[in-house]
C-alpha cells in the first residue's frame, strides 16, 4: 500500500511518524508526543487535580510556556478529568489528533487556511492517495509556537573565475 | 559535442562494415544502442510502439551505465489539468531545504557540474523590486535573517515560454498540461534556450553529470528526471513523474514552512485557486508577457 512508503518518507524527511487519523475530518500526522507519554492517563488518573499556576519542577520540566503565558496555564487546552483528551474553551472533549480545533479557536484566520491546504502542510497525494496534513503541532510546539530559526543548506558553489573575467 | 561527431562517426563504420545485421540480434551491444538513439525520433513524433522500443532500449543503456532497474514512464498529461504553483513568501525562511529535495528527487548533477533547478534568492525587507540587494550565495548560521526576505526561483512554466520558440530544433515544449519539457536525447546544447528564459531556469550540463549511484532516483520520467547526459539542458519540471500520478512536487513535500503550494488551475476546488482568487498574488516580470503559472503570494 501507498502508506508504507509514504510513512518511510516521512520517518526520514521529518523525523515524525505519519498515521492517517481516521475518525477525524481530515487524515492528519500523529501528534509528536514525547515517546513514552501517552496516554497521560498512567500517571495521572490516581493525581489530584492541581490548577495552580507554577513551575513546573519533577516532571514535564522541559515545558517552559510561551504562549500567551499570562493569560493560561495547562488545563486551559488539556482536560482536567479525562488527561487523555484536550479541552474546548466551551468544554468539549477532543482527541489529540484534532488538536487543530483548539488552536483554531483563537487563530480564525490561520485555522481558515489551513482547511483549505494554504497554512500548514500536506504530503503525499492531492489525488489518487493518501494525503495527509500536517497538525498545527507537527510544526509548531504548542507551549512555544514560534518556528524556530534553521540552518540553512550549504549555498551554492560559485562559478570559477576564469581569464581574469 | 565530440561525444556526437564519435556517435556518427561509429555509425557509418558499423554501416561500412555491414555491421547492421547486428541489430536483429535480441540483446543490445552497446555501440547498437548508440546507433539506435542516434536513429530516435523526436518524442512527440513517435507512434508508441516506438515509445515502448526507445524505453526498454533506455532502461538497458540505464542498467548497463548505473547498474540498475530504471522505470521510465511516458505517462501523457491529463486534458482536465493545468498545473499551477503558488510560493508564500512570507513564510520561506530561505533554508534551501527545497532546493536539495529537487537534486534528489530529479538526479541532478551533485558536482563538476553542480546543477540546482532551484535558486533561493535573499532581498532586502521592502526591496522586492531593487534587484541589486539580491544575493543566492547568503550563508548565515541560521535563517531567517533579520532584515531580510527569500525568494525561490526555479523555471515558471510560462503560458508563452520564450525558450520554447527559440530552440532551433523543437527539443523543448510545452505539454498540454502547462510543463514545459525537454526531450534530452533530441537537445543539441546550442543553450539559445538559457539565454531566452528571462528567469534563469535552465542550466547546463558542462560535462558528465555526476550522481552517487546509491542516491539515483529509478523511477522517473522521460520528459523529466530521468539521468541526463553531457550537453544537454535541464530544468524544473513540476515533478512531472511525481505530478502526473497525483503526488506533489518533491519541493513542496520538503519545505518545512509548508510555503510551497501546487495543485490544478483548472480544479475551482484546488489549493492554487483559493490562493488566486483569496491572496495577494504576483508574477515575477509579468511586463514580458510569459504569463508564469508560478504564483507568488503573501498569506500573512
Ligand atoms: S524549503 Fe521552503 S522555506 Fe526553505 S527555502 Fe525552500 S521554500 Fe523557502
Ligand atoms: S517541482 Fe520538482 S522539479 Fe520543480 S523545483 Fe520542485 S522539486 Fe524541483
Amino acid at each position: 500500500m501507498k502508506i508504507v512508503p509514504l510513512l518511510l518518507f516521512a520517518i526520514i524527511a521529518f523525523g515524525v511518524p505519519v498515521f492517517a487519523a481516521r475518525h477525524n475530518e481530515y487524515p492528519v500526522s500523529t501528534p509528536p508526543l514525547t515517546e513514552g507519554i501517552f496516554p497521560c492517563s498512567n500517571c495521572h488518573a490516581g493525581m489530584e487535580v492541581n490548577a495552580k499556576k507554577r513551575e513546573l519542577k519533577d516532571e514535564h520540566a522541559n515545558i517552559k510556556l510561551h504562549h500567551a503565558e499570562n493569560d493560561r496555564w495547562c488545563l486551559d487546552c488539556h482536560n482536567p478529568t479525562d488527561r487523555d483528551k484536550l479541552k474546548l474553551a466551551n468544554g468539549d472533549k477532543i482527541q489529540f489528533t484534532e488538536s487543530h480545533l483548539l488552536c483554531g479557536q483563537c487563530h480564525g484566520n490561520i485555522y481558515r487556511d489551513w482547511k483549505v491546504g494554504i497554512h500548514g502542510k500536506r504530503i503525499g497525494y492531492f489525488k489518487g492517495g493518501e494525503r495527509v496534513y500536517f497538525l498545527c503541532v507537527n510544526c509548531h510546539n504548542p507551549h512555544d509556537p514560534k518556528f524556530k530559526s534553521l540552518k540553512p543548506e550549504p549555498p551554492p558553489i560559485k562559478p570559477e573565475r576564469k581569464n581574469g573575467r | 559535442m565530440e561525444d556526437r561527431s564519435q556517435t556518427r562517426r561509429d555509425f557509418m563504420k558499423m554501416m561500412s562494415m555491414g555491421a547492421m545485421a547486428a541489430l536483429s540480434l535480441g540483446s543490445l551491444s552497446c555501440t547498437q544502442a548508440r546507433v539506435e538513439a542516434f536513429l530516435q525520433k523526436h518524442f512527440r513524433e513517435m507512434t508508441e510502439a516506438e515509445k515502448k522500443e526507445a524505453i526498454r532500449r533506455l532502461e538497458e543503456t540505464y542498467f548497463r551505465k548505473y547498474g540498475k532497474k530504471f522505470h521510465i514512464s511516458t505517462q501523457p498529461a491529463d486534458a482536465a489539468v493545468l498545473w499551477g504553483y503558488g510560493l508564500d513568501l512570507s513564510r520561506c525562511i530561505g533554508c534551501r531545504r527545497c532546493v536539495y529535495a529537487c537534486v534528489k528527487e530529479n538526479n541532478q548533477s551533485r558536482i563538476n557540474p553542480q546543477l540546482q533547478w532551484i535558486r533561493v534568492v535573499r532581498l532586502k525587507d521592502g526591496s522586492l523590486i531593487n534587484l541589486e540587494n539580491t544575493e543566492h550565495y547568503y550563508n548565515p548560521e541560521k535563517v531567517p535573517e533579520p532584515g531580510f526576505q527569500y525568494m525561490p526561483v526555479q523555471c515558471q512554466h510560462c503560458e508563452n515560454p520564450p525558450c520554447v520558440r527559440v530552440c532551433p530544433v523543437h527539443a523543448t515544449w510545452k505539454e498540454p498540461d502547462g510543463i514545459v519539457v525537454v526531450d534530452y536525447n533530441w537537445c543539441i546544447g546550442c543553450r539559445y534556450c538559457i539565454a531566452a528564459c528571462p528567469y534563469k531556469g535552465r542550466v547546463f550540463n558542462w560535462g558528465e553529470p555526476n550522481i552517487p549511484p546509491e542516491e539515483l532516483n529509478t523511477e522517473v520520467h522521460y520528459l523529466g528526471n530521468r539521468p541526463r547526459m553531457k550537453n544537454v539542458v535541464e530544468k524544473c519540471t513540476f515533478c512531472i513523474q511525481r505530478v502526473r500520478n497525483g503526488r506533489y512536487p518533491a519541493c513542496v513535500e520538503a519545505c518545512p514552512t509548508g510555503a510551497r503550494k501546487f495543485g490544478n488551475l483548472l480544479d475551482p476546488d484546488s489549493e492554487i485557486r483559493y490562493i488566486i482568487e483569496n491572496k495577494r498574488v504576483f508574477r515575477l516580470k509579468e511586463d514580458l508577457n510569459t504569463e508564469p503559472k508560478f504564483y507568488y503570494f503573501f498569506s500573512a
